[in-house]
């Protein structure tokens, strides 16, 4: 009896010290070793070897002089960087909401015990399992004014349809946002369903009884309660943002022009075929920037508020 | 008048048929409880009379009308479920009055409403926290008051309380009696499985089992003359002593029969007289079984001694029947201790041992 | 109370399916959405099938009137990238190669990582995490010049095992954060018995843990196998010529300015360079969607 009493708060601290982590050692240490090296090396090194090139006068070779904000000044005002940063927010914007509503109809709409459920999931997914490259060459193939879309609605019966925004440098950047979102609003679509699923089927049904239609329901009492995934699918949707690049790699090549170029692949080319590492790795430090400074509120409160959180 | 009235009514998933052919006839101001073990369909029929839920065949009656094919908003009902079902992210105001608003009610009604029934529930204190700010308890009068606020004639609870601990179980137990019992003219059909429940809150209960009625009658029928084994054993807590045997003739008169034990039952009141000779099951309550010196069925032994504060229950055999006697708590017993019990033939109840129905 | 005389109007049994409007405009947007999403699919498949006079002058969606599986031969060994015609059979063998060691070495460093993390008390390990977190949003643009300059002084630079390397880096963050979010949920009193019973680091992760991870190894398998496969950039830049992956091959194919271009070789081409992925995704099924969805944690 006595034991028990003495025995208690000792296990108290025990718990809260060791949180989950219950054992102690070298080997687990060793076995971390690589990783904590890597992190070291490539995620905190390169990334500061990165930003001190971008403060350097570096061309085809690095040199470790220091230039200020030299190349800072040139990128802003590049012509192809401007239309590459301005490119990003639009389609950014553009296919984040895109395939947000696109997703969120399919999920709901999907919902409705609707016949062949399982088969239009498979459909909607599907081009989510594909590459960039093969999205893209889809796409400019579907979309090339000569043999595509134009063509067939000409040959149709409607001869003065035209849609050649893959050749028009005005709305080139649009075709790449309509690829895109081909290619990951069934991945919205998949994340919602899981929320939508997880919904507690007595709601509905006290809606039924109150007489709330189902558009209203899904829209002050459905939504609000994914807000948990709807704030997942925009953070992988925008990481695949900053990502851009094979897609306009096989669409577009950045043409028309420079109208479809994009960050990603500006530092991509000014680094390996431009031979301007000073301005690549300026415009990298940028994306680096804007990356952290949009996901950083996010990361704070997912990861380390909960984990503060935690028992 | 009846205010709700099921008529004839299947229903089926698919080509799994969970009802069939059911009718229920309940009367306005009654409450009605739905009280059966896990799956027998009690949330199902519930359902269906809320419109939650399509018959494949039959009617359904509401308030005199016909209301099969009525929207559940149309029928006059309201309802309270087990997981409250609460609009998360709306206050509790909100939450209240959100059916009245897309009812499009004037807003002084509602505000009228909303204000009585908060009264009512005594939650007027919580109207403008959300349901993730509220306890248990005060989400289930929540999600009552948003019943309330429907002005229905007809209330419906599935499982209301089930996910409240016992301490505030009872308290809610208590205060939907009073709720009932205030609101006068309005008809409830309240799902549980749990029997204190159903005993203390009905006027009338219907005891279900694999999707079929067994019997529909008051508490205290239902308890005294349980209509089949089911249902005996179903209800009451101990349990209702069972003890095999078989009719015996002595003379004109029918007596149980069950090894040496024997018991006249020339007070039992028989439906049907049966013929002696048949193979019958004897269910006597704990609290009938008289134990003492003198009884008619001597040769027990104490077996186990379960106190309970108010009462004992104490466990007897003789060998071959084990019986759960109910005595009271200040008696002293002990156990090896030697017993004869005695019964009542007008408290015991008759099942035929082949279909198991009430003799 | 509204029966009529014939009785045969009064409500009783299922309600009238009345074919309401809003039920034709949910099926009417679905139909539609499943044609956006099939029509390109469907295009390049009957593009690869058709001849190339058809494709100039013909419809693009419909069938091919003569059937022709000479595009998808070509595609496959006679194709030009760039200069040398061997078709994109050479990338994918090249992507195959970097592909099974690259899904092997990141799920086994995933594992172990996720194992150390989530079970064991290492100091400084939450920094390290967090690190590896961040990681996983940063562009890849941020480190691929260092990199570079890395593997060039170290002397593997645009070879097979850099790339498997690169993949195994870059696959760290996803890894890790799986496997240390399965294994947090298995009952710390596990872990406690088996330290108890004595044993230790790597007799617990192989005798206790790793046999309770076939689920998580089954998610990382089709993340990484599709991940991988997938990969554009990486390969890119580090493979190196001889081992460009097949997302590579395929732009190379694509783009490439000899001759007139022939839509067919292209269209069978990409449906080859699809044809792994979308063979994982059919097969997995739902543990496709199960792997998105635990990946999506890391987004
Ligand atoms: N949607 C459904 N599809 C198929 N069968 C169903 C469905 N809903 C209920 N059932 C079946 O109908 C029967 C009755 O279910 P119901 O939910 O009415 O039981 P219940 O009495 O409310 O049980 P509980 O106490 O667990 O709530 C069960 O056998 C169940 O398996
Ligand atoms: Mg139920």
């Amino acid at each position: 009896m006595n034991s028990i009493s003495i025995q208690a708060p000792r296990a108290g601290v025990l718990v809260r010290r060791g949180r989950r982590r219950v054992g102690r050692g070298l080997p687990a240490a060793l076995a971390l070793l690589p990783t904590a090296l890597v992190v070291l090396v490539v995620y905190v090194g390169c990334m500061l070897w990165t930003v001190r090139l971008s403060f350097t006068g570096s061309t085809l070779l690095p040199r470790y002089d220091w230039v200020g904000f030299a190349q800072y000044v040139r990128l802003f005002a590049n012509d192809r960087f401007l239309t590459s940063a301005g490119n990003i927010v639009i389609f950014g914007i553009l296919f984040i909401t895109g395939c947000l509503i696109l997703g969120f109809l399919l999920a709901v709409f999907i919902d409705q015990n609707v016949r062949g459920e399982g088969v239009l999931r498979t459909i909607f997914l599907y081009p989510y399992a594909m590459s960039f490259i093969v999205t893209g060459v889809a796409w400019q193939w579907f979309l090339n004014p000569g043999l595509g879309l134009q063509k067939l609605m000409r040959d149709t019966g409607f001869p003065g349809f035209t849609f050649d925004w893959l050749v028009n440098p005005d709305m080139a950047i649009y075709t790449i946002v309509i690829a895109g979102i081909w290619h990951g609003a069934g991945l919205t679509m998949a994340i919602l369903l899981a929320g939508l699923r997880g919904v507690d089927s007595d709601l509905w049904k006290a809606a039924r009884v109150d007489g709330v239609p189902a558009w209203r329901y899904y829209l002050s009492v459905v939504l609000p309660l994914l807000r948990p995934m709807v704030v997942t699918a925009t953070v992988l949707l925008a990481t695949g943002v900053v990502k851009l690049y094979d897609l306009v790699v096989a669409m577009t090549l950045g043409g028309p022009g420079i109208s479809t170029e994009v960050p990603a692949k500006f530092v991509m080319d000014h680094l390996f075929e431009r031979n301007n590492i000073g301005l690549g790795t300026a415009a990298a430090t940028i994306m680096l920037i804007a990356v952290v400074s949009i996901l950083a509120p996010w990361v704070y409160a997912r990861y380390v508020r909960e984990e503060g959180g935690r028992v | 008048m009846t205010a709700v009235s099921v008529r004839d009514v299947s229903i089926a998933f698919g080509m799994l048929r969970v009802f069939d052919g059911l009718s229920l006839d309940i009367e306005e101001g009654e409450f009605v409880v739905l009280l059966g073990p896990s799956g027998c369909g009690k949330s199902t029929l519930l359902n269906a009379i809320a419109g939650l839920l399509d018959v494949s065949a039959g009617q359904i009656w509401i308030d005199g009308r016909n209301v099969t094919w009525d929207e559940p908003k149309d029928r006059g009902i309201a309802m309270v479920f087990q997981s409250y079902a609460l609009y998360p992210r709306m206050s509790v105001r909100e939450n209240m009055s959100f059916g009245l608003r897309m009812a499009r009610t004037p807003k002084a009604e509602i505000d009228r409403r909303v204000t009585q029934a908060a009264d009512l529930l005594q939650i007027t204190h919580l109207l403008d926290r959300r349901p993730d700010q509220l306890s248990g308890g005060q989400r289930q009068r929540v999600a009552i008051g948003r019943a309330l606020v429907r002005d229905a004639g007809v209330f419906l609870f599935d499982e209301p309380l089930s996910n409240l601990d016992a301490k505030l179980r009872n308290e809610l137990r208590v205060e939907i009696k009073r709720l009932h019992a205030r609101l006068g003219k309005a008809t409830m059909i309240y799902v549980t499985h749990d029997q204190v429940e159903a005993m203390t809150l009905a006027d009338r209960i219907v005891v279900m089992k694999e999707q079929k009625v067994q019997q529909i009658g008051s508490p205290a029928e239902i308890y005294g003359r349980p209509s089949n084994l089911f249902v005996a054993g179903f209800i009451g807590s101990p349990q209702m002593n069972f003890v095999r045997g078989r009719l015996e003739a002595e003379g004109n008169r029918l007596a149980f029969a069950a090894g040496r034990h024997r018991l006249p039952l020339d007070a039992y009141a028989f439906s049907d007289r049966p013929e002696p000779g048949r193979e019958v099951v004897l269910g006597v309550r704990p609290e009938h079984v008289e134990p003492g010196a003198s009884g008619v069925w001597p040769g027990f032994t104490i077996d186990i001694v379960e106190p309970m504060g108010a009462d004992t229950v104490v466990w007897c055999s003789d060998g071959t029947e084990t019986i759960q006697v109910r005595t009271s708590g200040t008696r002293r017993v002990a156990p090896g201790e030697g017993l004869s019990l005695g019964l009542d033939a007008a408290q015991v109840s008759l099942f035929a041992a082949d279909t198991g129905e009430r003799l | 109370m509204r029966s009529r005389s014939g009785g045969s109007t009064e409500p009783q049994g299922r309600r009238p399916r009345r074919i309401t409007a809003g039920r034709i405009g949910l099926y009417a947007f679905l139909l539609t959405a499943a044609l956006f999403f099939l029509l390109p699919l469907w295009i390049m498949l009957v593009t690869s099938l058709k001849p190339m006079e058809e494709i100039r002058l013909g419809n693009i969606v419909a069938l091919p009137a003569a059937l022709t599986f000479e595009a998808w031969g070509k595609a496959w060994s006679s194709a030009c990238t760039g200069l040398a015609c061997d078709g994109i059979s050479v990338g994918f063998w090249n992507s195959v190669r970097i592909l099974v060691p690259s899904v092997i070495l990141s799920i086994a460093l995933g594992a172990v990582n996720g194992y150390a993390l989530s079970l064991w008390r290492i100091r400084g390990a939450n920094l390290l995490f967090g690190i590896l977190l961040m990681g996983a949003f940063i562009p890849y643009q941020v480190f691929l010049y260092p990199l570079v300059r890395i593997f060039s002084a170290v002397g593997v630079y645009n070879s097979l095992s850099c790339i498997v390397i690169v993949h195994a880096i870059f696959g760290l963050p996803t890894m890790t954060l799986l496997f240390r979010n399965y294994y947090a949920g298995i009952p710390a009193d596990l872990f406690k018995a088996a330290r108890v019973d004595g044993g230790g680091f790597w007799t617990i992760f192989l005798r206790v843990i790793l046999p309770m991870s076939t689920p998580m190894l089954v998610v990382a398998t089709i993340l990484q196998v599709t991940g991988i496969w997938n990969d554009f950039i990486l390969g890119l830049t580090f493979a190196g010529r001889e081992n460009l992956p097949m997302t590579v091959q395929l732009n190379n194919i694509v783009h490439s300015t000899q001759g007139e271009r022939a839509y067919n070789v292209d269209m069978a081409a990409t449906m080859l360079a699809a044809l792994v992925p979308l063979a994982v995704y059919f097969v997995s099924g739902r543990w496709f969607v199960r792997g998105i969805a635990a990946g999506a944690v890391k987004g």
